[in-house]
Formats: structure tokens, sequence, C-alpha cells
């Protein structure tokens, strides 16, 4: 278990989630969140580099962590940020099938998606980005930094 | 604010279940006291969604946490279920506030607690304690855990 003593928002490194282009702002953000998808158009409008941090909170929103791990399975297929767009665009339609549809549209390998969706390293990964926004204090989403 | 150093005051109180939980029945345990403005409030629903994601690792040091407000019993039963947390709530409900009170959490201008954590060791000393600057507030868990490990670290 790891320690989730006090430390500094990580900085970006290569297993980032990252997109754009300009100033990096680190934001953890949750799948399953009204104001995160609010925020989610916002910000991919700024002219900055998005690094998207996992930070479900499955007591709040259930499906959390199933989208965080649809998510980073579709990243491991080079469609994380499709998926992401997708699941904020459109917050009605979250539950499995409704993942493989998603999935499908995007083309991606449906098998290895659900492999990669329930596989431990995957959510593993998930965690690992929840524990460093738990270690920089965050206690709501989305958190950005900048 | 009590502090740090100081003995918890005891206090027997209802759950969500209509259960007397009292501080004493915890001696020989670590228990997390977090005093929270109102339940349903949305600061207070994600400082305890929040929390129980890392509750694992907070019972994995030892230490029981029960979330106390001024509300009642029943509304802290429907508040979990909304929230679908298991942390303990405690009803410091009649008289209003009473425990608030005693360990200098209450804030009589709006009529419940501020946001506090209070860590009581397993003799029943007050081992550490965070008050919120406003109820508006919520302490980082990361807090909790670097209370733990200064505890350890003694």
């Amino acid at each position: 278990m790891s320690a989730l003593t006090s430390a500094a928002v990580p900085p970006a490194g290569p297993e980032d989630h990252r997109r754009g282009e300009g100033p990096e702002l680190i934001v953890y953000a949750d799948l399953g969140c009204p104001h995160c998808a609010s925020a989610w158009a916002e910000l991919c409008d700024r002219e900055a580099t998005i690094v998207f941090r996992h930070f479900p909170v499955a007591s709040k929103h259930p499906r959390s962590p199933a989208l965080h791990a649809a998510a980073e399975a579709a990243g491991r297929q080079g469609r994380f940020f499709e998926l992401v767009d997708s699941l904020y665009g459109d917050r009605g339609h979250v539950d499995d099938p409704h993942l493989w549809q998603r999935a499908e549209r995007l083309g991606l390998n449906l098998d290895r998606f659900e492999a990669d969706r329930r596989s431990e390293a995957v959510a593993a990964r998930v965690r690992r980005d929840f524990e460093s926004g738990i270690r920089a204090g965050v206690t709501g989403t989305p958190a950005v930094f900048d | 604010m009590i502090a740090a150093g100081e003995p918890a005051p005891d206090f027997t109180l209802r759950n969500q279940d209509g259960e007397k939980v009292s501080l004493s029945s915890f001696r020989g345990r670590k228990v997390l006291l977090v005093f929270y403005p109102l339940d349903f409030s949305p600061v207070c629903s994600d400082q305890l969604s929040i929390y129980q994601e890392v509750k694992p690792e907070i019972e994995a040091k030892g230490v029981t946490m029960v979330g106390i407000s001024v509300d009642s019993g029943f509304a802290h039963k429907a508040f979990q279920e909304k929230l679908g947390i298991d942390t303990e709530l405690l009803a410091d409900f009649e008289p209003k506030g009473e425990v608030a009170r005693a360990y200098g959490a209450y804030i009589d201008k709006v009529g419940h607690a501020n946001r506090s954590l209070v860590l009581v060791d397993e003799e029943g000393t007050v081992e550490w304690v965070h008050e919120s600057p406003t109820p508006l507030e919520i302490p980082g868990a990361n807090l909790i855990f670097d209370a733990l490990a200064s505890a350890d670290a003694r």
C-alpha cells in the first residue's frame, strides 16, 4: 500500500496522457463528474498542453472507475483523448454496452479493449494518478495545476 | 479548538442506525473524528466522498474514522446512502452540537461545526488537530496521512 502523505504534484512525464501545445495544465479529473464535463471543453480550447490525471471518486460517481479504466484501455490503442472527449460529450450513455459502442466507433480492437480495461495493470495505472492527487491535496474535481 | 495532548472529551452519540456509540468504546485503537458542517451540503459531500476513497488506507493504519455533524441519525442514514459511503456518521443532534462544542469546533453564529479533524490516540488523548480556516475549505486527505506518519515517527 502506497504512502499517501503530502507530496507535490508530480511533473508531467512520458507516461502521462498529454494533448495540445503550450504551457502545461495538469488536470485531475473524474470522468463521471458533471463539473469536469463542463470544464473539459473550455480547458481544451486553451492554448495549453493538457496533462490528464485520473481522479475517479467512486462513492460519488459509481461508474467512474469503469470509465477511467475504459479510457486507459483506449489509450493503450492510442485513442485515450478520443474516448475522454466522447465520455464528456455524452454523459448519458456510460454502461458497458455504450462503452463497447464508443470503442467500436473509435475503431478499437474490442477484445483487447475488454481485456485491458479489466486488467490489474490498468487499475494500477489509474490508482497511481489518483494517489498522486490525494498526496497533492486534491479534494474535488476538476483540479487544475499550472 | 481542543489541542494535541489534551484528553479527548468522551461522548455517546447515536449513529446512522440509531445505535449508541461512545468514544471510550474505541479505546485501544486510534479514532479520527471528522467534524463537518451539514449532511447534503456540497462541500461536505466532496469531503466525505474523498475520504471514503482512502478509508482502506486509513484503516490499515489502525484508525477508525467517524463523521460527526449536528444532523439527525435519519439524515445521516440518507446521506450515507446518497453518497454511497460506509463511514459511520454520528448525530450531534440533541443537545445540538454539544460534542462539537466540547471540542471547540462549534460555530455559534451558523449553528453547526467547523470542518475540523481530531485524531485521538489509543489512550483517549488528542494526538492531532486540524481546523479549516473556513467551513468551505476541505482538509486534504494527505494531511491525515501526514499526521499518522508523524505519530509513527515519534
